[in-house]
Order: structure tokens, then sequence, then C-alpha cells
């Protein structure tokens, strides 16, 4: 009962990172970026690569999948979604669709279609005892890490001078250009702090959700839901939705096999109808 | 003022030769493309799936992410009623049709609100739920295996399906022709003409009187039930059904395949389903793994150039030659 907990806050924090950089770029910038888990696979696989071929240890090599991932967000930005910003939600659909699929044939001509894993090393194998709860080793990094992440970025957010910046942007780029932000510049850091957040968490995470080509259509859904249920306004609310969400998703595998996904998709049409501005946003919204 | 408004509904409805060209070479297609059936036949079927999501979107302007909801429903239904040995396929057709209509009259009220992307989640995930019920209801749609042992009749009680297609492309073509004429007459009629008032400022539309969320209703009720029947299509002429008909990339698949045509003049579907399918084939022939990468490719261009620019030109040309 609590190892199911513990496990599933681990996938619930994997899930977080993931897709926090999604509820920026859908839910702050209003862009439809469906192809979000192209750059957390690209961050596993840059994982797989480093520590299955090249023998780089894994804590080292889990930095530079992000890296790897947020350089291949910022030529992305710089070259194609500027183009997309301004327009319409149908192209923006397209064109990420299109990513999806040049991303998934790419990697499965690269690397092969099967599903791989990144080899842990032996510290991240053990077991432990608390409270009668089996923990493992790689579950309670997973757990540390994202929540490390999870509170660095509610104070880069809303303590940091980038954080006001990237608001204001965000409520009204017009206005933030008219004060001397670049506008353009922030969005560009925020996208590159989403992919690489994204290609950490497809690293870090490739061990409990598996790694393959079709990555990014499989989990689009969970991002989307993280997002969609969190709602936009907060790190808070996206952060309280992968949890739930991760929680809800291995105890229902577990208890409930036969009901598989059902239950979450439903719980999600059930959020949207509702609360369609997300569960913990203000009645309000903006 | 009112034999005006009827004589400009009248000048729009009028039929001009290009359209005539069309058809023509479709149903000519038929005579002289012997060998090309089987390939044809999955081209009016996706053609039907495309034009009943051009009713929502180009016309109404509801972006939907879970259209294969309706093409899948419509396929099962015409599927398990084949397997319980109703065999008949102009029926079976008819019932996938309504069936999908149900469906699509009920979760119509859930697309009336929201943006864009609530929009876009909300269809997503009616066609998720459907897709694990298909798969959870394994006793009735065989789950992951595939509904196997369909006995489709002949149509009419007298064309018997046969392995070159010929007959399923007729069958298709028929269907596909007459649908379109509906489509056509509907959206020429004033009921047209206020739906896509409503995709150009609903605001304004509920302003003049028109009932907003009405139109929205029928409008995409009337697209699922044409997805029901493309489904319905697909289903008795491979006279096989599985999980494939309803998942995501079907629905990704059929909204690439509206753009391609182009949006919102109804052929948009159809020419978009012969490209689609056409490159589908060419692409799959030269690289059996990879095709998708292109096709991936071909929609990035396709957006950063601008849409209009490069697949406006079939609405543009049809416009200027029919003026």
């Amino acid at each position: 009962m609590l190892t199911i907990l513990f496990d599933g806050i681990a996938y619930g924090m994997i899930l977080f990172v993931l897709a926090v950089g999604l509820s920026v770029t859908l839910g702050l910038m209003n862009v439809v970026n469906l192809a979000h888990g192209a750059f957390a696979m690209a961050g596993g696989y840059v994982g797989v690569v480093l520590v299955n071929r090249l023998g780089v240890p894994y804590l080292a090599a889990l930095p530079l999948a992000a890296v790897a991932a947020a350089l291949i967000g910022v030529v992305l930005e710089r070259t194609l979604y500027v183009h997309v910003y301004g327009k319409s939600h149908l192209d923006q659909v397209l064109f990420t669709i299109g990513l999806v699929f040049m991303a998934s044939s790419a990697v499965s001509w690269a690397l092969g279609s099967q599903q791989v894993f990144i080899e842990l090393p032996g510290f991240l194998r053990q077991r432990f005892e608390v409270f009668g709860v089996s923990m493992g080793a790689y579950r309670l990094l997973v757990i540390g890490v994202c929540g490390a992440l999870a509170v660095g970025l509610q104070v880069l957010l809303s303590r940091t001078r980038f954080g006001s910046r990237l608001r204001a942007a965000v409520d009204d780029p017009v206005v933030a250009r008219g004060l001397g932000i670049e506008v353009g510049r922030i969005f560009l850091l925020t996208f590159a702090l989403g992919s690489g957040l994204a290609g950490l968490g497809g690293a870090l995470g490739a061990e409990i959700l598996g790694l393959d080509p079709n990555f990014p259509l499989k989990f689009m859904v969970y991002f989307l839901i993280v997002v969609t249920v969190g709602g936009a306004s907060s790190i808070f609310g996206p952060f309280l939705a992968a949890l739930l969400l991760g929680v809800a998703d291995v105890a229902g595998k577990y208890y409930l096999p036969a009901a598989g996904a059902f239950v979450i998709y439903s719980v999600m049409l059930v959020v949207l109808i509702l609360r369609p501005q997300g569960l913990f946003a203000p009645r309000s919204g903006r | 003022m009112r034999a005006a408004a009827q004589a400009a509904l009248a000048d729009l409805g009028r039929w001009r030769w290009p359209e005539v060209a069309f058809w023509v070479a479709a149903w000519g297609s038929w005579l002289l493309l012997p060998e090309q059936h089987l390939l044809l036949n999955e081209v009016a079927i996706l053609g039907l799936f495309a034009l009943s999501l051009d009713l929502v979107l180009g016309f109404a302007g509801i972006i939907s992410l879970g259209h294969a909801a309706f093409f899948g429903c419509g396929a099962y239904v015409a599927g398990i009623l084949a397997r319980l040995g109703w065999g008949d396929p102009v029926l079976g057709l008819l019932a996938a049709g309504l069936v999908a209509m149900g469906l699509g009259f009920v979760t119509s009220f859930l697309v009336l609100r929201g943006s864009d992307l609530t929009r876009l989640m909300v269809t997503l995930s009616v066609s998720l739920v459907l897709f694990e019920v298909a798969n959870r209801m394994a006793w009735l749609t065989g789950g992951a295996d595939g509904l196997q042992g369909m006995v489709v009749g002949p149509v009419l009680g007298w064309f018997a399906f046969d392995i070159f297609g010929s007959v399923a492309y007729a069958y298709s073509l028929v269907v596909l022709f007459g649908l379109f004429l509906v489509a056509r007459r509907v959206m020429h009629s004033p009921f047209g003409l206020s739906v896509r008032a409503v995709k150009g400022n609903a605001l304004r539309t509920a302003a003049i009187g028109i009932p907003v969320n009405g139109r929205l209703v029928a409008i995409y009720t009337m697209a699922a039930g044409y997805a029901g029947v493309a489904g319905g299509l697909l289903a008795q002429t491979t006279q096989f059904v599985s999980l494939d008909v309803i998942a995501f990339h079907r629905s990704a698949d059929v909204m690439l395949t509206l753009v391609l045509g182009g949006v919102g003049y109804l052929y948009g579907g159809l020419i978009g389903a012969l490209v689609f399918k056409w490159a589908q084939s060419w692409l799959s022939d030269l690289t059996p793994e990879y095709w998708q990468f292109w096709i991936g490719l071909v929609f990035v261009a396709l957006v950063v150039i601008g849409r209009e620019r490069v697949f406006g030109w079939p609405a543009a040309v049809l416009r200027r030659i029919a003026r």
C-alpha cells in the first residue's frame, strides 16, 4: 500500500518535471505544443547513448541530457517555433504533430524502434526498508531531484527578476516590450528551460516510463492532463496534478488493471468540462 | 430583398464546370483504373472522413483532435452487426451513421464551451475514452486482436464484394457522392451560411439572432454521422475492424489530409485524401519504415511557409475559374 504510494509519487514527480515546460508554453504562452514529449525523448536517448554506449557515469549523464535537450529546444525555437507563435491553433497543432512524426522516425532510424532502458549504477539499485516501506534508491533520487526542481522553479518564477519579466511578457507582450523587456529573448530562455527540464525528465524517468520512438505520442496525453488539470497559474497546480495522476495511475494499474487508463481519461474529461481553467486555478480565470 | 438573397444563395450553389469535371474524373477512375480499385476505395473512405472533419473544422471552426471517435464508432457498429448476422451492407451503414450521430449529438455539448485548447483536449479525451472502452470490451469488439468473423452480404442483395475491390470502390464512391451532395446542399443553404458565421465570430452571430449553440450541435452531429458512415464503409469493404480505427493517429491523419487539400470548401478533404494516400503509398514504397518522417516534414514546412500560400491554391484556382 505505502509502496504503491511511494512509487506513485516518484512517477508523478517525473511527470511533473516532464510536463512543467509544457505548462508554460501551452498554459501561459498559449502555444499548442504537442511536440513537447519529443524533447523529453531526445533527453532520454542522449542519456541512453551516453551511459550505455560511451560509459559516462549516470549522474553526469543527467545534466548533459538536460543541456542537450535545451540546446535542441533553442535551435528549434529560433528556426521554427518563432514562426508559429502568432499562427492559429490549427497551424500549431499541424506543425507540432509534424515535428513528432519526424522525431519518432528519426529516432527509430538512428537507434532502432525497440524499447530501451538506461543502465543504472549499482548504488541506485539498492533498496531500503523504512517503517516497513520498501524504497528503491533510484526512486528516492527521482523524488529528491524533482522535488528540488519544483521548489527551485517556484522561487525562480515568483522571486526573481526573470520570473516577473516572464509573467509580464506573457500577460501583455506589447506593454512588456514597451517597458524594455526583450520578449523574444524571454520566450527563448523559457522554451530552452522547459525543453531542458523535459530532457532531464526523459533521462531520469527512462527507467520508470520506458523509452521508445513512440514516447512523444504515448505520453503526450499525460502531459496534457497535467497541464489542463493543474492549470497554468502557478507551479503548484501542475505539481499537485502530476502527483495525483502518478499515484492514481500506479494505484489504478495495481488495483484495477481491468479499467486501464479509462479512469484517468474520464476524470480528465470531467475536469475539463467542469473547470476548463484547471482544478487549482482561481475561479475567475484570466 | 428576399428575392435578391435567394438569387445570391442559388448562385452560390450553382454547379460549375471544375466540380463537374472532378466527379466525372472520379467516376472515370472506376472504369479506367481497375487495378487501382483497392487504393481508390481507401481514398474514397478517407475522403468522406475528411469531408466530415471539414464540416466541423472548416465550416464551424471547431478544432478536433479526436474525430476518429466517430469513425471508429461507425466501424465497430457495422462490424459487430455483420458479425451477428445482419450482413446487409446498406442497413449496416445506416446503423453505423445513426449510432455515430447519436454519439456526436451527446458529445457535441462538451465542445460548445471553451477555447480552442479546451475543445482540442475534450475531443481528444472523448476519443481516448472510447479507445479504452473498445480495448476493454474485448468480448464485443475483439479488443487488441481485432473484430474477426464478419460476414458482409452483397450490396442491395446483388453485388458481392470481390477481392479486386471493384464493387467496394463503386459502393464507397456512390455513398461518398450521395453524402457529398447532401453536404453541398446543406452548406449552401441559409443554415450552412449561419454555421460559417459562427466560425467567423460567435458573439456577433448570436447578436444577429442566430442560435450559436444549436448550430454547432447540429453540424457536429451531422459530421459525426458522416464519419460513422466512413468508418462503416471501411469495416464492410475490408471485412475487418481493429483498434486502429479509433487510434489517435487516425485523428491526426485525417486532419493532415484535410489540410493538404485545403480547409473549408468541401473538396479539400477529397483532394487531400487523394494526395495523402498517393504520397503514403509512394513514400512507403521508398522507405517502408520511415515514411512518417517525410509526412512530418511536409507539415512542418507547410506551416512555417504558410498554409494559405502553399495549399490555398486548389481553392483559389477553383474560385478563379468558377467566377
